[in-house]
């Protein structure tokens, strides 16, 4: 395995502030990485800056081993794609037609879909199970329904980096498991996924590796198993949390709040 | 589906109408042309009062209708795609009371000196400056009160400079050319105008052409557009000085002729397949059939002083933006 995407002592300052606080981290072709803390420990900007978004006020990110700020913005954008939290369509585009913004890193500037484009937007349309919704507008479908269409539109670039920050945030439990099993079939594929997740069993159960982010530093990471227990949990997120199963499965769950 | 054909059909189709409809302003006028008499125009000697009137008058005329509508609409969609918002207009926000104001400050205050491209420099200079200040008051994201509130401020402040200028004049006369300026028309202009405004119109157009893409990428939000690797202030720079020297320009040309950005990309939305982008095309030829058939329109009947083109499509384009207005109220929490 290699590392296609690295950030060493990754800072990012908003007002004055390091949100993000010497962050190192890799994501290797082929694994899901769990991105996880408590609201504002700094998840989205650390994915912003990694997306090459955020400037960083240190540190650097590393896009097969060139800093991302030596790499021009259109081969940066077809090796990265970005899924931000809760995706935003301004106008009443078609669910083909914003599949086909996410090929826009690859297209010129007034030319058509080439044959390559336009097979990439059926492949990605045909994995997220819209292909039926092709003709619809975006603004009149249900939220799992835009959920999948954008990622569709993220997969589309097929690019070697996935982005995607809480991806199954508004979704029911049949379409949070799908966008996990899609997160998984992506890196299986041999993309490098990175997820912002706030649901620990499902990080725990789709996820390779796990960070747990904390006031912008990172409080533990390795396999999910390592890095969920309940010292950590308690510590970052103030719960406690217990382990539930039966029959050889077995996860955690966050069970009451503790009082500081 | 490839809505690829249907697109270029559909530019295809603007295109002839508008060749039709320059065909139809260069016939009539206060004399109507025969076939014969055309003839005459095209191929008579040059001191022909046919030949001087098409040649002269009505060519330059349709010509900057066809370039100032073109630019009106073209800079409108830029500015709906950009600020991700319908209601964006160079008029309604202020851009073209930018351009007037800061045309009569030239006019009047001669910091340009006398040089034919005074006026025009002080127009696109105006117009920079509201283009500028605009998203420094309503915000990058701005919802669409807060935008239309900007642009109320900007037309009060603008408005304000151009009567102060008008004020502090010891000239009533050159007031008062200068009001019926303001009030928008395209009446004596002549191939001095054309060769003063094109090359302005031509490089903003490119400008807001060239950022077709990126309006694209920002349908779907800022940071994805940048995600999709698209540099915020690159795009922003291609916008701001595509309707600063456009806009500018043409109001330095005609005068503030309202709402045609506002109109004619609304109607023309769905043609686009809502598609910022193909927005941009169709809306530069849809301004240009729009305002070459209401010159026409102002040309053709006769009631008393000639009607100046600004206040016609101030009077289609109010009760059209209340319209507006009033729908996206409807439609948003």
């Amino acid at each position: 395995m290699s590392s296609v995407l690295q950030a060493n002592s990754l800072t990012v300052r908003l007002g004055g502030r390091d949100v993000v606080g010497g962050v190192s981290l890799d994501v290797n072709a082929g694994e899901v990485v769990g991105l996880i803390g408590p609201n504002g420990s700094g998840k989205s900007t650390c994915i912003g800056a990694l997306a090459g978004i955020r400037r960083p006020a240190g540190g650097d990110v590393l896009l097969d081993g060139v800093p991302l700020d030596r790499v021009a913005p259109r081969v940066r954008a077809r090796g990265i794609s970005y899924l931000p939290q809760n995706p935003e369509c301004h106008w009443p585009l078609s669910v083909r037609q914003v599949v086909a913004l996410g090929r826009l890193p690859h297209r010129s500037l007034w030319g058509g879909l080439g044959p390559g484009d336009a097979a990439a937007i059926e492949r990605a349309m045909a994995k997220l199970e819209v292909a039926e919704l092709a003709e619809r507008r975006v603004d009149r479908l249900s939220g799992g329904e835009r959920m999948r269409v954008m990622l569709a539109r993220a997969l589309a670039p097929e690019p070697r980096v996935l982005l995607v920050d809480e991806p199954t945030d508004g979704l029911d439990p049949n379409h949070q498991l799908h966008v996990m099993e899609l997160l998984r079939a992506s890196a299986s594929e041999g993309c490098a996924v990175l997820a912002v997740l706030h649901d620990l069993s499902l990080a725990e159960r789709f996820c390779d590796r796990l960070l747990l982010l904390h006031e912008g530093r990172l409080l533990a990471s390795g396999a999910p198993r390592e890095v969920l227990v309940t010292e950590n949990v308690a510590r970052a997120y103030h719960v406690e949390a217990v382990v539930l199963g039966e029959n050889g499965r077995s996860t955690i769950v966050p069970w009451r709040r503790i009082g500081r | 589906m490839n809505t690829r054909p249907q697109f270029w059909l559909t530019v295809a189709g603007l295109v002839l109408l508008l060749v039709a409809v320059c065909g139809l302003a260069l016939a009539v006028g206060p004399t109507l042309l025969t076939a014969a008499e055309w003839r005459a125009a095209l191929t008579g000697p040059a001191d022909d009062p046919l030949r001087i009137i098409v040649w002269e008058i009505r060519v330059p005329r349709v010509l900057l209708g066809v370039l100032i509508g073109g630019v009106l609409g073209l800079s409108g969609a830029a500015m709906q795609g950009f600020l991700k918002n319908p209601l964006a207009d160079p008029g309604v926000l202020g851009v073209s009371a930018g351009a007037a104001s800061g045309a009569v400050l030239a006019f009047y205050t001669g910091v340009f000196g006398a040089a034919s491209w005074a006026l025009p420099a002080g127009g696109m200079a105006g117009a920079l400056l509201a283009a500028v200040l605009l998203p420094l008051l309503a915000g990058r994201d701005a919802a669409v009160h807060t935008l239309v509130l900007a642009g109320l401020a900007l037309n009060a402040f603008f408005g304000a400079l151009t009567t102060l200028a008008l004020n502090l004049s010891p000239n009533p006369f050159a007031n008062m050319e200068v009001m019926f300026w303001l009030l928008g028309s395209l009446t004596d202009r002549g191939w001095n105008h054309v060769m003063l405004a094109f090359p302005f119109i031509a490089a903003g157009a490119l400008l807001l052409l060239v950022a077709g893409p990126a309006l694209r990428g920002l349908s779907l939000g800022d940071d994805t557009a940048v995600s999709l690797g698209f540099s915020q202030r690159r795009t922003r720079w291609l916008v701001v000085a595509g309707t600063a020297l456009s806009v500018g320009a043409a109001v330095a040309v005609s005068g503030v002729i309202g709402f045609i950005g506002l109109i004619v990309p609304h109607l023309l939305r769905g043609a686009a397949k809502g598609d910022p982008q193909r927005l941009l095309v169709l809306s530069a030829a849809g301004g240009a059939i729009f305002l070459t058939a209401a010159d026409m329109f102002v040309r053709v009947i006769q009631i008393g002083p000639e009607l100046k083109l600004g206040v016609v499509t101030a009077l289609l384009g109010a009760p059209f933006f209340l319209g507006l207005l009033s729908r996206l109220r409807r439609e948003l929490p």
